[in-house]
């Protein structure tokens, strides 16, 4: 007798992420901190325009993968990288490139919001101008308003530009960094567990940004919260110890995992 | 399957199981009793279904509140996830199933005072046999999350439909034969009608352990043959 299983949900969307163009490309990257293996063999894909969200235990490797892709590791003393990253086909580490221009191309968002200690003006102006972004005033003040505002941020603050960044909310310092980072236009957005020092609200706020900026840029989040990447992201990738376990359609990692790993760590039965 | 870290969610998620193996007995079993009371027209046997009923009902209203409970507390995913909504998804068809079996118990009171040849019952017995069987087989292949043995549930439940048909035709011969017999057969054709609908919960059960082994589902083009819906029987 003929047993036909279902076409899965699953399946569409897997077909669908495979469609589109691939962002960045690591190919076999390794990481070292001193003789310490951190980051072992990581092959990954992450597609244009969407969120990508990395996951697993503490010290799996997900956060050193992660400023790989923007260099950050290059001011680690000790630390080797070794393998290939691209970004548009066009090799991060390639020597003649310039780290600086890079960071603006990758900006970066960290765990606890840190604004300069300067006024929430300059804080978002600080990039565009020193990356020569504006010509005018005028035209840095449009900068600095367009980045509030698609940081979400514009309405609460627009009567306090000339107060120090330091004195807003946590949520709202998070979302000001947010919009220092997309003040100098970049192409793609790493965020190290950006929620993890914010309530609930100011998560939830975080998180509707995040959806609204994938239709400019590409994001990458490493996060704690299984919900959250559950959430957010449309693929997941599970790291431990330093190995690259499994990568796919979240919807997939988070219904139906393949490896046993995965699902011990989703399910909350590591160790 | 390793233990969670946090133990009460383990705990949990054992007592859901504890329950629907409660339920699962007490469904076969009232199915045979509403079977026995129609068979021996036992009204009595036929209320103590009609009570034991609602035990089943109050498992299922347990089993939805804590299965909620636990989705708001734990936010699960994977096969845990799996696991508590294929708990709430057979509860229902259990639930529905003691129904169905409480339904066949009341025509025992009904058909109690008419007298009937004992020939007629053997069709309805050995549909309810066989729904029994495969209700028992679907219960242990969820116990044991055996997906293979599910599918043979599956797939079995063809035979239910063509006993069904049969007895169909049989059932309407009688009362054309003798307009006598019309009151006993419909209750009788009901009463098939009834194991036929419980033979479609054991399959969506088993639809659910499938589902909750492999994390696919399985398509719903299950063979069927139940075509008593286009029967007619002429005089001829």
């Amino acid at each position: 007798m003929d047993m036909a299983v279902q076409k899965s949900f699953t399946q569409d969307v897997t077909e669908a992420a495979a469609a589109k163009a691939v962002k960045i490309a690591a190919r076999d990257v390794n990481v070292h901190y001193g003789d310490k293996h951190a980051l072992k063999h990581v092959t990954v894909d992450v597609p244009d325009k969407g969120v990508m969200a990395f996951i697993g235990p503490s010290g799996c490797g997900k956060s050193t993968f992660l400023r790989c892709i923007n260099r950050m590791n290059d001011t680690i003393p000790g630390c080797r990288v070794s393998g290939k990253i691209e970004i548009d086909k066009a090799d991060i580490y390639d020597p003649s490139l310039d780290a600086v221009q890079l960071r603006a191309r990758v900006g970066m968002v960290f765990q606890k919001p840190n604004p300069f200690p300067k006024s929430v003006f300059e804080n978002v102006a600080y990039g565009p101008r020193i990356h020569g972004l504006a010509n005018s005033k005028a035209e840095l003040e449009q900068v600095v308003v367009t980045s509030l505002r698609r940081a979400g941020l514009f309405e609460e603050v627009k009567d306090r530009l000339a107060d120090p960044g330091t004195g807003l909310s946590g949520g709202q310092q998070q979302r000001l960094c947010i919009a220092r980072a997309i003040a100098v236009d970049p192409e793609v957005i790493l965020m190290d567990e950006p929620c993890s020092a914010l309530d609930p609200i100011a998560t939830a706020k975080i998180e509707e940004l995040m959806s609204e900026l994938t239709e400019r840029y590409t994001i990458v989040i490493v996060t704690h919260s299984m919900q959250q990447a559950a959430r957010v992201s449309q693929r997941t990738a599970f790291f431990h110890l330093g190995n690259l376990v499994e990568e796919g359609p979240t919807e997939v990692i988070f219904n139906n995992p393949k490896e046993q790993r995965t699902q011990d760590y989703i399910t909350g039965r590591f160790g | 399957m390793s233990e969670h870290i946090v133990k009460s969610f383990d705990q949990e998620l054992l007592l859901l199981d504890k329950k629907i193996a409660q339920m699962g007995g007490l469904a076969e079993r009232l199915l045979a009793q509403a079977f026995d009371s129609l068979e021996r027209r036992d009204p009595k046997l036929g209320e103590s279904v009609v009570a034991s009923d609602r035990a089943i009902d109050q498992l299922e209203r347990e089993l939805q509140e804590q299965t909620i409970l636990m989705i708001a507390r734990r936010q699960p995913v994977a096969n845990d996830l799996r696991h508590i909504m294929t708990v709430l998804k057979i509860a229902g068809d259990l639930e529905r199933t003691g129904d169905l079996a409480k339904n066949i118990a009341k025509r025992a009171l009904a058909v109690s005072g008419e007298n009937h040849p004992k020939s007629l019952m053997t069709g309805l017995k050995h549909m309810t046999e066989l729904a029994l069987r495969q209700l028992k087989d679907v219960l242990d292949a969820y116990a044991e999350r055996d997906a293979d043995k599910a599918l043979g549930v599956w797939r079995h439940d063809e035979q239910i439909d063509a006993m069904y048909n049969s007895l169909f035709r049989e059932l309407l011969t009688y009362m054309m034969e003798d307009p006598r017999n019309i009151g006993l057969c419909t209750h009788l054709l009901f009463g098939a009608k009834n194991i036929e609908r419980i033979g479609d919960h054991t399959t969506n059960i088993a639809e659910n352990v499938y589902y909750l082994v492999h994390g696919t589902t399985l398509a719903d083009d299950r063979p069927k043959s139940d075509d008593t819906s286009s029967t007619l029987i002429r005089r001829e």
